[in-house]
């Protein structure tokens, strides 16, 4: 838990008055987004997903059994696949397979509940690029998504221009003047959810839920030093990320 | 047999069984040897003896006076040739003694003609074999009945029946005698194919349930067959324990990522710092409980598979360069360097599911024990004899914990409250080491940080 010294009892803790991160319908502007192929059986854990990826701005199709993904596939092209591997008609691991064989070579993502080493090592084998553990913790999947897509080249479409800089996810980069900086993988995350808002404030809070596992504890000024970090990295530019007194931080122009 | 011998060497059964045989058969023989030279010698002594009689029946002559005997010398030499034995003769004419042993006993049938009758009956201090003729000579008035008898002591013919007999006595001791070896050998050759199937069944893998096709006699089949049904009820088995392993893993953790993700959006979507932090706490609580549930199938997992310890040759080098690529997207969230250094490759031998699954456990404590932009190495070495995996981190350590403690299920150190953990990683690493045959150490770094060391066997 992150509570501050401040606010010792979390429920005593005042309310925040910044918006809730986004909204579902919200799709960010100008940003390339990653095209999704959800292959899952469990429409419980299918919409809450979706969702999630779609509260990115990415793109999700959502397939219950092999046939639907078959006929997706066939409708459509998608930057990645997240492939569960045990369906009601057939095993993924088998689809895999015959997609590899039949020469598509989208890369695929097993989202897989058995977690047995063998399974795991049977995953790679059938030609998946990566395997993740259900349940998992988003930010690795969102982790895995970006190592997957930027080991298969996939970088080229996904550069996001917001004024004067762009920005690569997948490389880690951004551009200012042509001078290309990179960005270290907590300051990626939070260049990436303040770019999905421009304007917005988020609180540290929120910030901080993004940015650090559950399962760690973080000390209560931790955002601040990726604030700075981040905010020397886009020196230069006419982006950046305005401290909001009291509520949080919010990335802006000018 | 059955009696004394319930559990016993059937071997041992199938020896005794046979040298009985040969001892029955060695009695037989004596005692057919010993009748039949009894029988043999006595036909020959009673043919001399007969001849002898005849001869001097033959050689009765009536004359003007009576009845001439004459007892030739030769024909008594004849039946002295035998041995020892002494003579008794009787020569009865119309119902008088003439000559000879009046008591020597008369038979008990009168014979007829010339061809002599014989019998055998006791005489003084001894048994004697008695040959009678009896012919009828023309004497003055009429014919009268003349009667020979000759008896002879059979000490002799018994010598050589006795020294027959014990001629087949040492024939049949020999028999027996050979009979030892050559019934060990039979026995043995009977249940070679027994112990080439128990052979052929023992080289076997343990995790090699193929039904046993060995050739093997007839006998046997059933025992083949009996054993194959219990081959396949076990492969049925396992492979039910494994399913289920596997079911249990997806029927747990389905519900759970549904949990936890819809939990994720909520505490995106909410700006309530009173519900977020019980999001947050129930985010923390689906991870534990996942945790817990993949580690006790993992555990499981561990368990079972030392059972049927499978051995093949393990590059340790290898699996880190894997678990290392399996973790690097974990690692970078918390900015921590993944390093694998040292010897490659480092050969050991046993199962590589059990080596990885060790391994993660080890790498996973060591990213979630680490501070942030730290570094987490995985050293490979050798030391006397082993293969050393070290995985070193820059983390909070030990800080006083016993080891043992540590190792135990369910138990994990007072200093990890903040971090989400089953209390079974270690425990798992401790049991893989031990099936393995190596062993698992766990010390505190003097630069800070823990340094866990797996040795397993080098080849």
């Amino acid at each position: 838990m992150r509570w501050g010294p401040a606010c010792a009892d979390p429920l005593a803790c005042q309310t925040i008055p910044v918006e809730a991160d986004t909204n579902l319908s919200w799709v960010g502007g100008d940003i390339r987004n990653v095209r999704f192929l959800l292959v899952e059986d469990s429409a419980e854990l299918a919409q809450p997903v979706r969702d999630l990826l779609a509260l990115d701005g990415h793109g999700v199709d959502w397939a219950a059994s092999l046939a639907e993904a078959q006929d997706c596939l066939n409708a459509a092209t998608y930057d990645l696949i997240l492939l569960d591997i045990m369906l009601p008609d057939g095993d993924g691991r088998r689809f895999l397979q015959a997609q590899r064989r039949a020469g598509h070579d989208t890369p695929v993502i097993v989202m897989t509940a058995r977690a047995a080493v063998s399974d795991r090592v049977d995953v790679l084998d059938s030609g998946a690029d990566d395997y993740i553990t259900k349940p998992f913790d988003f930010a690795e999947l969102e982790a895995r998504v970006r190592a997957v897509l930027r080991r298969r080249g996939g970088a080229a479409q996904t550069v996001r221009i917001y004024a004067d800089l762009s920005f690569n996810p997948l490389t880690a980069t951004v551009t200012i003047n042509g001078e290309s900086r990179d960005l270290r993988n907590r300051e990626l995350r939070l260049f990436e959810v303040l770019l999905a808002a421009p304007d917005r404030i988020f609180s540290k809070d929120q910030l901080c839920d993004r940015l650090f596992s559950y399962a760690e504890s973080v000390s209560d000024n931790a955002i601040e030093v990726y604030v700075g970090r981040l905010r020397k990295k886009l020196a230069g530019s006419a982006a950046r990320i305005e401290t909001v007194r009291g509520l949080g931080y919010k990335l802006t122009t000018g | 047999m059955r009696a004394f011998l319930p559990n016993g060497s059937l071997r041992a059964k199938l020896v005794v069984q046979l040298l009985v045989v040969a001892a029955a058969l060695a009695v037989l023989l004596y005692f057919t040897v010993r009748t039949t030279a009894d029988r043999a010698a006595e036909a020959t002594q009673d043919a001399i003896l007969g001849a002898a009689t005849t001869s001097i029946a033959e050689q009765l002559r009536a004359t003007e006076d009576g009845i001439e005997v004459d007892l030739a010398y030769a024909t008594f030499s004849m039946l002295g040739a035998i041995g020892q034995d002494r003579l008794f003769y009787r020569i009865d004419i119309g119902g008088k003694t003439v000559t000879g042993y009046d008591d020597l006993p008369l038979p008990e049938v009168q014979p007829a003609s010339l061809a002599a009758a014989f019998y055998t009956a006791p005489y003084l201090d001894t048994e004697l074999r008695i040959a009678v003729v009896a012919r009828s000579m023309i004497v003055g008035k009429g014919p009268v009945p003349v009667l020979v008898m000759v008896g002879q002591t059979r000490l002799g013919q018994a010598a050589i029946a006795d020294s027959l007999a014990n001629r087949a006595a040492l024939v049949g001791l020999g028999f027996f005698l050979l009979a030892v070896p050559l019934s060990l050998l039979s026995a043995g050759s009977v249940f070679n194919p027994i112990n080439r199937l128990a052979e052929a069944v023992g080289r076997r893998g343990p995790r090699d349930l193929r039904p046993v096709r060995h050739p093997a006699p007839r006998e046997l089949a059933p025992l083949i067959g009996a054993l194959n049904g219990f081959v396949a009820r076990l492969r049925g088995a396992l492979s039910q324990t494994e399913t289920f392993i596997a079911e249990a893993a997806h029927h747990i953790r389905t519900p759970l990522s549904t949990v936890r993700t819809e939990a994720e959006i909520a505490l995106r979507q909410s700006n309530d710092e009173g519900t977020r932090v019980r999001l947050r706490s129930m985010i923390r609580g689906v991870e534990t409980s996942a945790r817990s549930a993949s580690q006790l199938l993992d555990h499981a997992m561990v368990l079972y598979r030392s059972d049927q310890l499978e051995s093949v040759e393990v590059d340790l080098a290898t699996v880190a360069q894997n678990v290392a690529r399996a973790f690097e997207p974990t690692a970078e969230l918390k900015e921590l360097d993944l390093v694998v250094e040292g010897e490659a490759p480092l050969l050991t031998t046993g199962d590589p599911l059990l080596v990885e699954s060790a391994l993660r456990n080890l790498v996973d404590n060591a990213i979630k024990y680490s501070e942030a932009e730290t570094e987490v190495r995985i050293v490979l070495s050798r030391a006397v004899g082993m293969a050393v995996v070290q995985v070193l981190d820059q983390g909070r350590g030990l800080q006083g914990v016993p080891v043992a403690r540590l190792t135990g299920r369910f138990t994990r150190g007072q200093n990890v409250g903040d971090v989400v953990g089953s209390g079974l990683g270690l425990t798992i690493v401790t049991e893989v080491a031990a099936a393995l045959g190596g062993r698992f150490e766990l010390t505190q770094r003097e630069t800070g940080g823990t340094c866990a060391s797996l040795f397993l066997p080098a080849c």
